[in-house]
């Protein structure tokens, strides 16, 4: 008996005598004369990801690392100068790029649809919220589907006799920040005697609390009655349903692709010059009500210029071939007129 | 008579003094042992102060209301972590009841001669096996396998024993209960090893005693074998509740990290130690005084445990002499 828990004991042992000899491999790797890391943002993770291995093979030389992190860290790494490049769905203030310590480049490099994604096993179609709906809902203020002002928008709908469970973001983060700055335009009680604005707001009580934009997706997908936030790629890829939002022109539109495409290009006249714009209500019959752009956090001033040039060189691969992976994934591909914005902002960089 | 040990005149005995070496490893072991007891205590004394050394400065802030609180909300800075502590006691509790019941269950059918040996040893291991497996399986079983096997019996009970305050809400998924079973299962090994210690320590003459004055079986089992043993189980029942406190990771996936308090076995609820290992990645400082203050406490918690549980053990070791 003894022996045999002692043999379990030493099959773990062998499976974490692995671990070390998996890690003793990355200092090898560092070798290589450029290693960049980055760290932020969780909802544009997915794309970096496949930007970072599809990059791979256009320039062997150059080793990405990038981190999930959520926004909030990124941007405090990135002040912090711990990482090569941050990355954020919310762009920096006046004052945290005066206190960025080798200077702030911000370029934007995708953007995203937010989808409320929501688990009713069983309806019969696709949940239709009004804004007022969505912001009361949020905020904790529907304590069951089958509500009044939720059947109101759905008629033909079968919705169940069940509580509301919200999921929301633990973490500082830009995704929260992109609905909350919605909904602060879209509906006057959320932003005077709701949560406002911010990397994190304060949720009603009872509110699930998780991690990260796949933290919320996964949770809502086992959680029977919950509805959350992610950004509209996550929903795709774990197949969760997603509410057709009202917008600023009284139209029920749903996260597909094409959607954030055309929202976008219909408010670039609103896209100020310096690039840090937060749409939070955008015109448009066809636009959806919750769009982001999301940015790449780079230096002004770089002290290795072999890592500046290789930077410099992804994230305009990114710009360019980058943009034709977005739409599959569940992202906006940048109007063409944006990405020529952005290539001028890549060029402060030194 | 400078010798250390007078040597008797025998010449057939084996007996000898200890030859030098052998004194020189005794008292090398002795300081061994010291010094291993010494450096455990070091540990505990340097955690204690390492924690609440930066508990401090959130202790100074938020006081008592800290652990009266209700609401956690870093953007107002308001930190209450009186539902963590609610749920950390709730689900530890319903746990050890649960896993205490079959633990105890487990080791009285594999000590008394339920089994042949060897199919016994055979059980035992695999009772054994479950302390092997590592917290974040548990929590994946939990979700994968737990949440949708309770689910039909839970909608049941909400649905007809709703005015129950204990199936009040019904399960949305993660909650309180598949927490509360995961951690019933994941305390079992613990308790039902050393159950079957204690009860395997009892003189077997107490058992043939008890055989000889006419008790049944079971008679044996229950009014000799387990009261004998009383103590050791209790023993076994506090170590399963002072593991229950300080699981964190399976409990992080499965309690629901919601910060409410609610009887209700269904709906989501927090643990300390969810708390402290979900927030800990990106806390600021502000963030770590106020988290080292809620480890103080979860420590604290669990001191309080083990201190009643030996008294209580101290106590009725007294009441049975």
């Amino acid at each position: 008996m003894k022996l045999r828990s002692a043999t379990v004991g030493a099959i773990f042992a062998g499976l974490t005598l692995l671990l070390p000899g998996v890690q003793a491999q990355t200092p090898a790797a560092s070798e290589a004369p450029n290693v960049l890391t980055g760290a932020g943002a969780t909802f544009p993770a997915p794309l970096y990801k496949k930007w970072i291995a599809a990059y791979r093979k256009v320039d062997p030389a150059v080793v990405l690392d990038y981190k999930a992190v959520g926004s909030g860290e990124g941007v405090k790494r990135f002040l912090a100068d711990s990482v090569d490049f941050g990355a954020s769905d919310a762009a920096l203030s006046d004052e945290q790029i005066a206190a960025a310590p080798r200077g702030a480049v911000l370029v934007p490099a995708t953007a995203g649809m937010i989808a409320l994604v929501y688990n009713l096993p069983g309806l019969n179609g696709p949940l239709q919220l009004r804004r007022d709906t969505y912001a009361a809902l949020l905020m904790g203020r529907i304590p069951r589907w089958n509500d009044a002002r939720i059947q109101a928008t759905n008629p033909g709908l079968n919705l169940p006799d069940r509580e509301i469970v919200l999921v929301a973001r633990l973490d500082s983060s830009g995704t929260t920040y992109a609905l909350a700055n919605h909904l602060s335009a879209a509906s006057t009680q959320w932003r005077d005697r709701g949560p406002g604005t911010g990397k994190t707001v304060s949720w009603a009580a009872g509110t699930m609390l998780v991690r990260g934009n796949e933290g919320v997706a996964a949770r809502v997908k086992m959680t029977v009655g919950s509805i959350g936030y992610v950004e509209f790629g996550f929903a795709k890829h774990l197949g969760l349903p997603v509410a057709r939002l009202e917008n600023k022109e009284g139209r029920y539109v749903a996260p597909a692709a094409g959607v954030g495409e055309a929202t976008l290009a219909a408010n670039l006249a609103r896209i100020p010059a310096n690039l840090r714009v937060f749409i939070p209500d955008p015109d448009g019959a066809g636009a959806y009500p919750i769009v982001s752009l999301t940015w790449l956090l780079l230096k002004e001033r770089y002290t290795d210029q072999a890592k500046a040039q290789a930077l410099k060189r992804f994230v305009n691969w990114g710009l360019q071939e980058g943009q034709n992976m977005s739409s599959e994934m569940g992202f906006i591909r940048l109007p063409g007129d944006l990405i020529v914005r952005s290539q001028a902002a890549l060029g402060m960089v030194n | 008579m400078n010798k250390p040990f007078a040597v008797l005149p025998l010449h057939d005995s084996v007996c000898q003094p200890p030859t030098a070496t052998q004194l020189v490893v005794d008292r090398g072991f002795r300081g061994l042992c010291h010094l291993g007891v010494f450096l455990i205590l070091l540990l505990v004394v340097a955690l204690v102060v390492e924690i609440g050394g930066k508990a401090v400065p959130g202790m100074q802030k938020y006081g008592t209301g800290f652990i009266a609180g209700t609401v956690w909300d870093p953007n107002q800075l308001q930190y209450g972590i009186l539902p963590a502590i609610w749920g950390t006691l709730y689900s530890s509790l319903l746990a050890l009841l649960i896993g205490g019941f079959f633990g105890v269950m487990m080791a009285i059918f594999l000590t008394q001669d339920f089994l042949p040996p060897r199919l016994a040893a055979v059980f035992r291991t695999i009772i054994e096996l479950l302390a092997a497996i590592p917290s974040v399986v548990y929590g994946l079983w939990g979700i994968f396998v737990v949440i949708p096997a309770i689910r039909p019996l839970a909608d049941w009970l909400h649905q007809t024993l709703g005015w129950l305050p204990f199936f009040k809400s019904s399960l949305s998924g993660p909650g309180l209960l598949p927490a509360a079973l995961v951690l019933a299962i994941m305390i079992l090994p613990t308790i039902a090893a050393v159950s079957q210690d204690a009860l395997r320590a009892v003189p077997l003459k107490t058992k043939q005693a008890a055989y000889g004055m006419g008790a049944t079986h079971w008679e044996a089992i229950l009014k000799v074998m387990l009261p004998t043993a009383a103590t050791g189980i209790f023993g076994a029942l506090v170590l399963g509740l002072g593991r229950a406190l300080g699981e964190t990771m399976a409990l992080a996936m499965l309690v629901g990290n919601s910060n409410q308090i609610s009887l209700s076995l269904f709906s989501p609820a927090n643990t300390l130690a969810a708390l402290l290992a979900l927030n800990f990645p990106e806390a600021g400082p502000a963030e770590v005084e106020v988290l080292m203050y809620a480890s103080l406490v979860l420590m604290l918690i669990t001191l309080v445990v083990n201190l009643v549980g030996s008294s209580i053990m101290l106590m009725s070791q007294q009441g049975a002499k």
